[in-house]
C-alpha cells in the first residue's frame, strides 16, 4: 500500500475572505482594532508565501524549537489499553516545553518584518506567556504579558520563568480573573497601542486572521506527524486524539490530516467536575453558538448571553470559548467532540507519568486519557496518534495541592 | 417610518446646538433607579440617552465601565431588564431618543428578530454593537431595519477614509466618532487632533457626528461642541453616580454634573 506523504485539504476548511468557516469566525473587533487586523492579514499572507520568510521560519523551528519532534511508541501505555497501539506526538520536548513555541517563532517573525518593537500576548497555563516572552527576549523586543489572578496563583512557575525571561507579567483582576479576562485585557492594551504593538494570540481563536495563522504555525505538528507515521510505520493513524482548550495543538495537528477521510480526529475538551454540573470548560460539547472575542464559535453563556465562568483542572483548557475552525468541523462531523473530567485526566498523568516516564502536562493528560479509552475499543493492527502538547514540570505544585501534598 | 434620533438633530440643527449625548450603564448603580436617571438626565439637557447593556467581558472598555457592568450584572441586568427601564422612561418622556450600547452575545442569545420588535415595542430608537462592524451586521441588520431602530456606527482615528466611506454608507441616524485609540474612560483626548478625521468624516456623509470617549467635563465638552454634532460623556458621568445612596441623590449628581456641561457647550457655539 502506498500512501501520499502530502495531501492538500479540501477548500472548504478554508475561511473566506473574512475569515468565515461556515458561520463561524469572521472579524467581530471594535472599529479602532479593524484597521490592525487589515494590516495583519496583508502582512501575514504576504510573508506566507515568501519563501525567505519561510525558509527561516523553518531554520527557527529546527535549530531553536527543536523539530521535528519525534512520534513515540507507548508501549506500556498501549498494553495497559489492551487495544489500538498508542503513539505520541511529543511536543512536549520543544523548546519552552510545549507546542505553543511553533505559533510565537511564527508570530514573533512576523511582528519583526511589520516592524514592531512591542510584543504582548495573554495566558492561561502560562506556556503561551512564557513562548512569547522567549520570542520577544530572543529578538529584542519588550514584552507585555497579561494573566488572570487566579491563573497567576496556580502557575507560579510560569510566571517567574516569564520574569527572568524580561517579561512584565500584569495580573488581570476582572471578571472571573482567568484566560478569557487575560484576553480582554491584552486587546484593551493593543487598542491603546496599537501602532507600535503585536499581539500575539496563543490560540485558534480571536478574529480574522488570528485563528487560519495560528492553525498554520502549528500545522507544523499534523504536517510532521503525517510524514513520520508514514515512513516509521507506514500506516496513517486511524485515530487523532488531542486536548482542546481554544484548539491549537489540535488544530495543529488535525489540520493537515483534514483530506484524509479514513483518519477520525477527536477533540478532547475539559468536562472538569462533570458535563452534568455545568462545572467545566467544554464549549463545544456543553455550549452553543455565539460571539466572543472577535469570533462567531461554540461558546458558554447564560440565558442573558454573558459568559460563563469555566472550571478545569488545567488553566489553559479553562477557556468559554474555542476556535471558530472547531466548531464549523464538530457541525460538519469531520471532527467529534468529547469531555474528560479532571479526575479522569489525573489519572492519566499518572498513568502517564509511571508507565512511561513521561510527565505530561494536565491539558495534554485530558488527551492522554481520551487516548486510552479510545484504545481500549479498539484492534491491536489499529493506532492512535495522542498530541502530548507539553510536558508537566508548570503542574508538579498544583497536582501535589490536589494530593494534599505540601512541597 | 419617523425616528425619534433624526427628529432630535433636526430641531438641534435649527437651533444651532450641540447634541449632549450621555451614556450610564442600564442598572447602574442599580436596576430600579435606571428610569428615573434616565429623566434626570433628560431635564439636565441630554438630547440623546445612550444606555449600556451590560456584558460581563467589555473588551472596548475601560475600569469604570466594567465595573458598572460587573456590578449591574451582579444585580441581575439583562438585555430584556434594560428594555422594560426603556419602557417604563417612555410612558413619561415620548421624546428623547435611547440608544442601546454593548456587545453583541446578548442580542445573539436574545435572537436578532425578537430583539428588533422588543426593542421597537419598548421604544429603542437605536443601537450601537461596539463589537460588531458593519460588515458582520448582515442578518441583525435587516431585522432592525424592519422595526425602524437605527444602527449607530463606530468611526476610529484608525478607520481610512475608503472605510469612512462604506461606513457611512450604511450608518443611520448619527456617526460616532471615537476620539482616540484606546478604551473608554481614558484620559488621551486632545481636542486639536479631531480636525483633520472630522474634516475627512464630514465630507463622507452628510451625518450629524458625535465625539465620545475622554470627554470629562465642561472644557473638553465646550472643545469638542465647536467640532461635532454631539458630544457623548459615559465613563466621567457614571463615576460621579459611583456609591449614591439613594435614587434621588443619583438624579441629583446627575443633574448637577450635565449642567454646566450642557451651558458650556451652549457658549461655545455662540
Amino acid at each position: 500500500m502506498s500512501i501520499e506523504t502530502e495531501k492538500s485539504a479540501p477548500v472548504s476548511f478554508e475561511p473566506d475572505e473574512h475569515g468565515h468557516f461556515g458561520p463561524y469566525g469572521g472579524i467581530y473587533v471594535s472599529e479602532t482594532l479593524i484597521h490592525a487586523h487589515e494590516e495583519l492579514k496583508e502582512a501575514y499572507f504576504r510573508w506566507r508565501d515568501d519563501d525567505e520568510f519561510m525558509a527561516r521560519l523553518d531554520a527557527d523551528l529546527a535549530h531553536y524549537v527543536g523539530r521535528p519532534s519525534p512520534i513515540y511508541f507507548a508501549s506500556r501505555l498501549t498494553e495497559l489499553a489492551g487495544g489500538a497501539r498508542i503513539f505520541l506526538k511529543r511536543e512536549d520536548l520543544n523548546h519552552t516545553g510545549a507546542h505553543k513555541i511553533n505559533n510565537t517563532v511564527g508570530q514573533a517573525l512576523l511582528a519583526d518584518h511589520m516592524g514592531k518593537s512591542r510584543i504582548i500576548a495573554e495566558t492561561g497555563a502560562g506556556q503561551h506567556g512564557v513562548a512569547s516572552a522567549t520570542v520577544a527576549a530572543r529578538m529584542g523586543k519588550s514584552c507585555v504579558v497579561y494573566m488572570g489572578e487566579v491563573d497567576i496563583h496556580r502557575q507560579a512557575i510560569n510566571v517567574f520563568r516569564m520574569k527572568l525571561l524580561g517579561a512584565e507579567v500584569r495580573p488581570v483582576t476582572s471578571g472571573s480573573q482567568t484566560l478569557k479576562d487575560a484576553l480582554n485585557e491584552a486587546m484593551r492594551d493593543w487598542v491603546t497601542n496599537v501602532d507600535d504593538t503585536f499581539y500575539i494570540i496563543g490560540t485558534v481563536a480571536g478574529a480574522h486572521p488570528y485563528p487560519v495563522m495560528v492553525r498554520d504555525f502549528n500545522a507544523v505538528v499534523g504536517r510532521e506527524a503525517r510524514r513520520q507515521m508514514v515512513e516509521q510505520y507506514d500506516t496513517l493513524p486511524d485515530v487523532l486524539v488531542a486536548c482542546v482548550g481554544g484548539g491549537s495543538n489540535a488544530l495543529g495537528l488535525f489540520h493537515p490530516f483534514i483530506g484524509d477521510d479514513d483518519v477520525r480526529m477527536v477533540g478532547v475538551e475539559a468536562a472538569g467536575h462533570g458535563l452534568h454540573t455545568g462545572q467545566h470548560a467544554a464549549s463545544l460539547c456543553a455550549g452553543r453558538p455565539g460571539v466572543l472575542h472577535g469570533c462567531r464559535t461554540y461558546l458558554m453563556d447564560d440565558d442573558a448571553g454573558q459568559i460563563e465562568h469555566t472550571h478545569s483542572v488545567s488553566a489553559g483548557l479553562d477557556y468559554p470559548g474555542v476556535g471558530p475552525e472547531h466548531a464549523w468541523l464538530k457541525d460538519t462531523g469531520r471532527a467529534q467532540y468529547v469531555g474528560i473530567t479532571d479526575d479522569e485526566a489525573m489519572d492519566a498523568f499518572h498513568k502517564l507519568t509511571r508507565l512511561e516516564g513521561i510527565l505530561p502536562a494536565l491539558e495534554s493528560s485530558h488527551a492522554v486519557a481520551q487516548g486510552l479509552k479510545l484504545a481500549a475499543e479498539m484492534r491491536p493492527d489499529q493506532t492512535v496518534l495522542v498530541n502530548l502538547s507539553g510536558r508537566g514540570d508548570k503542574d508538579v505544585q498544583t497536582v501535589a495541592e490536589l494530593e494534599g501534598i505540601s512541597l | 417610518m419617523s425616528n425619534r434620533i433624526d427628529e432630535r438633530f433636526n430641531a438641534l440643527a435649527g437651533a444651532g446646538r450641540t447634541a449632549l449625548i450621555p451614556f450610564v450603564t442600564a442598572g447602574y448603580p442599580d436596576p430600579a433607579w435606571t428610569p428615573s436617571i434616565m429623566h434626570a438626565l433628560a431635564r439636565a439637557g441630554a438630547d440623546v440617552l445612550e444606555l449600556g447593556v451590560p456584558f460581563s467581558d467589555p473588551a472596548a472598555d475601560g475600569p469604570v465601565i466594567q465595573a458598572a457592568s460587573e456590578r449591574a450584572i451582579s444585580r441581575g441586568v439583562s438585555t430584556r431588564l434594560v428594555l422594560d427601564m426603556v419602557r417604563e422612561f417612555r410612558t413619561q418622556d415620548q421624546q428623547t431618543p435611547v440608544v442601546l450600547m454593548g456587545y453583541l452575545n446578548p442580542i445573539e442569545r436574545y435572537g436578532h428578530a425578537e430583539f428588533a420588535r422588543d426593542a421597537e415595542d419598548a421604544g429603542v430608537d437605536g443601537i450601537l454593537m461596539v463589537d460588531c462592524p458593519p460588515e458582520e451586521m448582515g442578518h441583525l441588520r435587516s431585522h432592525l431595519d424592519e422595526h425602524g431602530i437605527y444602527p449607530i456606527c463606530l468611526v476610529a482615528p484608525t478607520t481610512t477614509a475608503q472605510r469612512m466611506e462604506r461606513i457611512a454608507s450604511q450608518a443611520r441616524g448619527y456617526i460616532y466618532y471615537v476620539s482616540f485609540k484606546g478604551i473608554t474612560g481614558a484620559n488621551r483626548l486632545e481636542e486639536t487632533s479631531l480636525e483633520e478625521p472630522v474634516r475627512e468624516l464630514r465630507s463622507h456623509t452628510d451625518l450629524p457626528l458625535a465625539v465620545g470617549f475622554g470627554i470629562k467635563g465642561p472644557e473638553s465638552a465646550a472643545a469638542v461642541a465647536g467640532l461635532a454634532d454631539g458630544v457623548v460623556i459615559g465613563s466621567a458621568l457614571i463615576e460621579q453616580l459611583s456609591d449614591s445612596p439613594s435614587c434621588d441623590e443619583a438624579c441629583q449628581r446627575a443633574l448637577r454634573f450635565l449642567a454646566p456641561i450642557r451651558e458650556a457647550m451652549d457658549n461655545s457655539r455662540l
